[in-house]
């Protein structure tokens, strides 16, 4: 194992993976391969590190993956995890961001996994508090923010989880090509993965038609292409397909669905003609004939499964890393 | 861990101010040896069957395990299973302290249930390093009887723990730190005291 010391990685929340070094990045890897061998072939799935520590989900958005996946990492870990979706709290009370934060702070909640569909939600809550402090929050101890994916901004667990997948399936991550096709404009992880596979030394090209990327993506450690054929003949080793996000679309992206499968969809004769060793990933849900040929999700080059995996550990070693050592000044 | 190491790699040899050495080379690997001959004695005690298995604890652990291994297959021909076992996720201390990283775990393939597991460290110092490795243990298997054996045993207990098997027992001040040198990560092999 290398990357992390007994100084530990100085987090203090994960908002983002744009901003975290590459030291930060590989000690979270190596932890989360550390909690799969500690993990496997054992009786017992159940690790005593975070036992009365409590995780709360606050969830605005649905999602099934990165919430289970969130609780199944702190209850692998013995964290108390409770689940509060906006629906079913006191935010269709009117209830505003900033006082149901405060309130499941104030409730003895170390960790805050919040998705939100507002870009820059978690920053804010991570902001507020890490500034009322711990005498109003009445508590001991700051509150860990960990951002389950923000509107269209960032994800970072999920590209932390993709990159442990790569490093399991490839080896490594650095000097890798990694091509991420579709919906970049509404992907929150393909910006999260974009930073976080550079840092880690990875090149990253982005396949999208024009409407679909984001203004400034010129500032993105990437390079930018709109031929998905012209960049799969490069021989990527990972290609990583996005979904179309359809909820967060208003206005016509591209000609028709159809079309946009034709020409951006990763078909079984696309697959065909990557590299022998190449890895297809997709963050899920995803939409088999749009963004993905069935048979090709299916395939054993697919590593969509592992990658839900991998989510555990990840998430684990985030957990880990926020909680269960001394607090972060 | 406690501060019972901290040796810089290649930094070892009496020369230093305040260092005393512990053991050389060849007293580590004399020990080594006498320590195997031990186990060998009260595992098998009417040649008896019950499969032993060496589990080191990272770093240093984990190779005096191998190097045990080693020699109890040269005396007595008998392959030894051996593994490491990382006890972070279970230590007491966690909270205070920023976090560590994780070291490596693996078990021998046919695992741990039924065996005589034990276990291997270079210093034991306050016991709370083993007191965790025995909680990890218990969630991977159910051995026939857990062993404790170790290169240095230091002193200052803090738990109700002893070792089995001790290769030098070595009378410490609680601020001083002994420091346990092994080829595999340190270039050389001895023990120092400082």
């Amino acid at each position: 194992m290398t990357g992390a010391t007994d100084t530990g990685i100085g987090l203090r929340h994960l908002l983002s993976t744009e901003g975290l070094r590459r030291e930060q990045a590989e000690a979270l890897l190596d932890t989360a391969a550390g909690m799969e061998q500690a993990l496997t072939g054992r009786a017992v799935r159940k690790l005593p590190t975070l036992r009365g520590r409590t995780v709360v989900t606050l969830f605005y958005e649905n999602s099934t993956r990165t919430r289970v996946s969130f609780e199944v990492a702190g209850k692998w870990m013995s964290a108390d995890t409770i689940n509060v979706s906006a629906s079913a709290s006191s935010v269709s009370k009117g209830e505003s961001l900033r006082d149901t934060a405060a309130t499941l702070g104030a409730a003895g909640a170390d960790c805050l996994i919040v998705r939100h569909p507002a870009s820059g939600a978690p920053h804010r809550i991570a902001a507020w508090l890490d500034r009322v402090g711990h005498s109003h929050l009445g508590r001991e101890g700051h509150v860990a923010v960990v951002n389950a994916g923000d509107g269209t901004h960032e994800h970072p667990t999920q590209a932390l989880l993709d990159a442990a997948t790569l490093r399991a399936r490839l080896g490594q991550v650095e000097g890798t090509h990694v091509t991420i096709v579709g919906d970049i404009l509404h992907s929150r992880v393909a910006r999260s993965n974009a930073h976080l596979l550079a840092t880690l030394g990875a090149r990253v090209t982005l396949v999208a038609p024009p409407t679909l990327l984001p203004v400034g993506v010129g500032d993105w450690p990437v390079t930018v292409s709109h031929d998905l054929d012209a960049t799969l003949a490069t021989g990527p080793d990972a290609v990583m397909m996005l979904r179309v996000q359809a909820e967060r679309m208003h206005g016509g992206f591209f000609p028709s669905a159809r079309e946009y499968a034709i020409r951006f969809g990763l078909s079984q004769d696309r697959a065909d003609r990557l590299p022998d060793h190449a890895v297809v990933l997709h963050p899920g849900p995803a939409v088999r004939g749009m963004e993905i040929a069935s048979s090709v999700a299916d395939s054993s080059r697919a590593a969509i499964a592992e990658q839900v995996t991998a989510g555990v550990h990840v998430r684990m070693a985030v957990l880990y890393h926020l909680l269960a050592g001394e607090d972060v000044a | 861990m406690p501060s019972r190491r901290r040796g810089e790699p290649g930094s070892g040899g009496a020369s230093a101010e305040g260092e005393r050495e512990l053991l050389s080379a060849a007293d580590l690997a004399r020990t080594v040896a006498r320590v195997a001959h031990e186990i060998i004695e009260r595992t098998t005690p009417d040649g008896g069957s019950a499969p032993v298995v060496l589990l080191g604890l990272p770093t240093r652990g984990t190779y005096l395990a191998r190097r045990l291994a080693e020699r109890i297959t040269e005396i007595t021909g008998a392959v030894v299973p051996t593994g490491t076992l990382d006890p972070t996720l279970y230590r007491d201390d966690l909270r205070l302290r920023p976090t560590r990283a994780l070291a490596e775990t693996e078990l021998p393939p046919g695992g741990i249930d039924d065996a005589v597991v034990v276990l291997v460290d270079d210093v034991l110092f306050s016991g709370r390093t083993v007191r965790a490795a025995l909680d990890a243990l218990r969630d991977h298997g159910r051995p026939r009887a857990v062993q404790l054996a170790v290169l240095i045993d230091r002193g200052h207990r803090e738990l109700p723990i002893r070792a089995d098997y001790v290769g030098k027992n070595v009378p410490t001040n609680r601020s001083e730190d002994v420091a346990v040198r092994m080829t595999e990560v340190d270039g050389e092999d001895g023990v120092s005291l400082r």
